[in-house]
C-alpha cells in the first residue's frame, strides 16, 4: 500500500480522465451527502452527541491501558482470547497461525479496513488460504484485484456492467446465458455463491466497529449481514481491530452509534449492529466454538499524547470522505493508500511514515468541510497543515516551493514591508494584466495558467481601502 | 515471558510511555473503575423518550420505513393467525424453523391452523423462521435477539424469510433502556454470545448506490407485536 502515494500527482490525473469515475462520484453527492443531512437534521440532539462522543473518546484514549487490560479481562471471563499486535507483521503472523492451527484452507472476510491496512488477504493467500470477502463491495474490488476506493463503499467506483464482467469471468459453471443486467441479479448471484463460502468456511475474520471495555464485546454494524454469518457459522471467529477501537461501557457504544450511520449512510441505524461476546457458550446449538481477538497497534500508540491523538477519534463513518472536494473530484484510489479522503491523508503517514504519503497532506484544500461533518469534531485541516510544516521542517519539498514560503514568511513577518509590497505590487499586476484584469500565462504559475486564468487585482490592496474607510467613517461621525 | 506476553507488555507499555504515564497512579484506575461500575447515560434523543403505547407505534413505524413488515396482534391466536397467513400469502408452505423458546412453544399452535415446525439451528434448507425478540426499541425500529437454544442466531440470517415475535408489553423507548433490560435478564455484564440489533431486513448499496434488499440475510423481515 505504501508506494502508490509516491505517484499521487499521476494518479490524480489519471483519475480526472476516468469518465467512470466521474460518473461514479457524482452519485457521492446526490446520496450520502443528501442522506447525512437530511438524517441530522431528523435529530436534533446530534451535536450534543458530537460533544459528548469526542468526551467519550478523549477520555478513553488518556486511560487507553487500563480500557484494554479491562477490556481482554472480560475476553478471557467469556471464553475468549485477546492477542496485541505491536506491528502490522505480528497481526498477520497470529492470524496465519490461527488458522493454521484451526486447519483452516478457507477463510470467509466481513468487511476490515484493519485487515486491508496489515495486508492480510495476501499473507494468507501465500500461505495457501483462500480468503473470501463476503460484503459484496470488498468480494468485487476482491474479484477485480483492487483495493477499496471508500471505506464504507468500497466499490462505488465501479458501474454494473463492470460488475457484471466480474462475475462471468469468476463464477464458473453457470449459465452463460444467465441475466445479470439488473442490480437486483449482481446480488443475487453474489449472495448464492457467498452462501456456499459461509457454509465451507473454517475461520471467519471480522473487524470491530467499536470494542466495549465494560463486557468485552466486539461490535460490526452492516446492512448485508456478512458479517454476521462471517461470526456464525465458521468454527472459529477472528476478530481483528486497532487499539483506539475501544469504548467504555454498552452507554457510549449507544451514543456512538448513534453517530456513525447518520453520518455515513444518512440512516438512523443500519440494518445489523451485532454484539459479540466469547465463543458459543454451554447449550448454544450455534456459533463458532473459538473467539479471538488481535489488537493491532502498528504505530498507534505513537500517535498518543501528540498533536495526532484527536485522529485516534476516528470511527470511520466516511463522511469526510464524501464532503471532501478532492475526494469528491480524484476518487478514493488516487491516494494510494488503503485510507483515502481527508482522514487517511492524516493518518496514513502517521501509520507509515511521511515518506510514504509525502503529497496527502497536500492533498487537500483546507476548506474544512471534513472538520465540519465529521462527527468526532477531529480538527482534520489543523492536522493536514501541522503534516505540512513537518515536511517543510524536514526540508522535503521542492527548493522552489520552499523558497517562494521562506520568502513569503519573512515579508508575512514584516506589517510594514509587505504593506510597501503590496501598495508597489499592487498597481504593478494591475498594469501587467491589461485592461483584461485576468492573467493568461504568469512565470512558476504555468500549471494553473494552463487551465484557467488567474485574476489581477483591479483596485488597491485591502489594507488601503480598509484605512480609507477607516477614516471615511471618522470624518462622518458628527 | 512468551512472545505474546512480550507483545502485550510492549503495547501497554508504549501506550503509556506516549501518555507520560511515569506509574500507575491510582486516580486513573479509579476513573476507569467508576466509569464501567456506573455506566453513566449519555444524551437521550428527545424522540425515543416515550410512553408504551407510543413505543409500540413507534418501533411499526420505524421497522415499516426500513423495509420490515409489521402486524399488530392482540392475542396469541391472532399471533398464530398472523404468521400462518403471512406464509400463505408468500406461497410459503406451512412449515417455520424456530428454537426453544418456551414463549414460541405456549402459542396455540394447533389452535386454527396446522403450521409444522422443526426446532434448532437453521438449516441452508430452511425457507423461513419465527424468533422471539426479548426487547425492542422504539428509537430506530430496532429488535434485540438473543444467542442461546431459544433462538439460535443462525435463524436470524439463514433463512429467506424471519419472523420476529415481540410482546407490546418489551418494547422500550431507546438502546440504553433496552441494555438496562437485558442486564436485568442476564447477570450484570454478562452478555450472551450474541446480541443482534435489527432493524430491517438485510439490504447493501454497494452496487451504484442501489439499494437492493436480501443481500446476505433475510429478504423479508416480519415482525408481529403481540398485545
Amino acid at each position: 500500500m505504501a508506494e502508490a502515494t509516491l505517484s499521487f500527482k499521476k494518479a490524480a490525473a489519471n483519475a480526472l480522465a476516468d469518465g467512470e469515475l466521474q460518473r461514479a462520484l457524482q452519485n457521492i453527492k446526490t446520496g450520502f451527502v443528501a442522506k447525512r443531512a437530511a438524517a441530522k437534521t431528523k435529530l436534533p440532539e446530534f451535536d450534543a452527541l458530537r460533544t459528548e462522543a469526542r468526551a467519550i473518546k478523549d477520555h478513553t484514549l488518556t486511560h487507553l491501558d487500563l480500557y484494554l487490560e479491562a477490556y481482554e479481562s472480560k475476553v478471557v471471563e467469556s471464553g475468549g482470547q485477546v492477542h496485541f499486535a505491536p506491528t502490522a507483521a505480528d497481526a498477520r503472523d497470529i492470524v496465519l497461525k490461527l488458522c493454521r492451527e484451526r486447519g483452516a484452507k478457507l477463510v470467509a472476510k466481513g468487511k476490515s479496513m484493519v485487515s486491508e491496512e496489515i495486508g492480510l488477504n495476501a499473507h494468507l493467500e501465500a500461505a495457501g488460504i483462500e480468503v473470501v470477502e463476503t460484503d459484496l463491495g470488498e468480494y468485487i474490488v476482491q474479484l477485480k484485484g483492487e483495493t477499496p476506493s471508500h471505506i464504507i463503499a468500497p466499490a462505488i467506483h465501479l458501474n454494473k456492467e463492470a460488475v457484471a464482467a466480474y462475475f462471468r469471468r469468476a463464477h464458473k459453471g453457470r449459465l452463460t446465458s444467465r441475466r445479470l443486467s439488473d442490480v437486483k441479479d449482481l446480488v443475487a448471484e453474489a449472495r448464492a455463491v457467498l452462501r456456499e463460502k459461509f457454509l465451507a468456511a473454517g475461520v471467519g475474520i471480522t473487524g470491530a466497529n467499536l470494542l466495549i471495555a465494560e463486557t468485552g464485546s466486539s461490535v460490526i454494524v452492516t446492512n448485508e449481514g456478512n458479517g454476521d454469518l462471517t461470526s456464525t457459522l465458521p468454527r472459529t471467529h477472528i476478530v481483528i481491530a486497532s487499539i483506539e477501537k475501544i469504548v467504555p461501557t454498552l452507554e457510549d457504544a449507544c451514543t456512538i452509534l448513534r453517530l456513525l450511520s447518520r453520518s455515513a449512510t444518512g440512516q438512523d441505524i443500519t440494518t445489523y449492529t451485532t454484539f459479540t461476546t466469547g465463543p458459543r457458550r454451554e447449550g448454544d446449538p450455534d456459533g463458532p466454538t473459538a473467539y479471538h481477538v488481535v489488537l493491532l497497534d502498528n504505530g498507534r500508540s505513537d500517535m498518543l499524547g501528540g498533536i495526532f491523538q484527536d485522529m485516534l477519534r476516528c470511527i470511520r463513518c466516511g463522511a469526510c470522505l464524501n464532503h471532501c472536494p478532492v475526494y469528491g473530484t480524484i476518487g478514493g484510489h488516487a491516494y494510494g493508500s488503503v485510507y483515502p479522503g481527508p482522514m487517511g491523508a492524516v493518518l496514513t503517514p502517521a501509520l507509515q511514515g511521511l515518506d510514504h504519503a509525502r503529497d496527502l497532506p497536500n492533498a487537500s484544500s483546507l476548506c474544512g468541510r471534513c472538520e465540519e461533518v465529521c462527527p468526532m469534531s477531529i480538527p482534520l485541516p489543523a492536522m493536514l497543515r501541522a503534516w505540512r510544516e513537518h515536511e517543510f521542517a524536514q526540508g522535503t519539498r521542492s527548493w522552489s516551493e520552499r523558497l517562494a514560503l521562506k520568502v513569503w514568511a519573512f515579508v508575512a513577518k514584516r506589517p510594514r514591508l509587505y504593506h510597501a509590497l503590496a501598495g508597489l505590487g499592487v498597481p504593478l499586476l494591475r498594469r501587467l494584466a491589461g485592461g483584461r484584469g485576468r492573467f493568461t500565462w504568469l512565470p512558476f504559475g504555468t500549471s494553473w495558467t494552463r487551465v484557467r486564468d488567474l485574476p489581477a487585482p483591479e483596485g488597491r490592496t485591502f489594507q488601503q481601502l480598509y484605512a480609507r474607510r477607516s477614516r471615511e467613517i471618522a470624518n462622518e461621525r458628527p | 515471558m512468551s512472545a505474546p506476553e512480550e507483545a502485550r507488555a510492549a503495547v501497554l507499555a508504549r501506550i503509556r510511555g506516549a501518555l507520560g504515564i511515569a506509574k500507575l497512579d491510582r486516580a486513573r484506575r479509579a476513573a476507569v473503575a467508576r466509569r464501567l461500575e456506573r455506566h453513566p447515560r449519555g444524551t437521550i434523543p428527545a424522540q425515543a423518550v416515550l410512553g408504551p403505547a407510543a413505543c409500540a407505534s413507534r418501533l411499526a413505524e420505524m421497522l415499516t420505513k426500513q423495509g420490515a413488515e409489521v402486524a399488530r396482534a392482540a392475542t396469541p391466536e391472532d399471533t398464530i393467525n398472523a404468521i400462518a397467513s403471512y406464509l400463505a400469502s408468500n406461497n410459503l408452505p406451512p412449515r417455520l424453523r424456530m428454537g426453544a423458546d418456551p414463549r414460541l412453544a405456549a402459542l396455540p399452535w394447533k389452535a386454527a391452523w396446522d403450521i409444522s415446525r422443526a426446532f434448532g439451528p437453521a438449516e441452508p434448507s430452511d425457507k423461513a423462521c419465527l424468533s422471539y425478540a426479548l426487547v425492542a426499541a422504539a428509537e430506530t425500529g430496532t429488535l434485540f435477539l438473543v444467542s442461546g437454544a431459544d433462538n439460535p442466531t443462525t435463524l436470524n440470517f439463514l433463512p429467506e424469510f424471519h419472523m420476529v415475535l415481540v410482546k407490546a408489553s418489551d418494547i422500550v423507548g431507546f438502546y440504553e433502556e433496552a441494555w438496562d433490560r437485558l442486564r436485568g435478564i442476564y447477570d450484570e455484564r454478562t452478555l450472551p454470545r450474541t446480541v443482534n440489533m435489527i432493524s430491517g431486513p438485510s439490504r447493501t448499496a454497494d452496487i451504484e448506490q442501489t439499494i437492493v434488499k436480501g443481500a446476505h440475510g433475510p429478504r423479508r423481515l416480519y415482525v408481529v407485536i403481540q398485545g
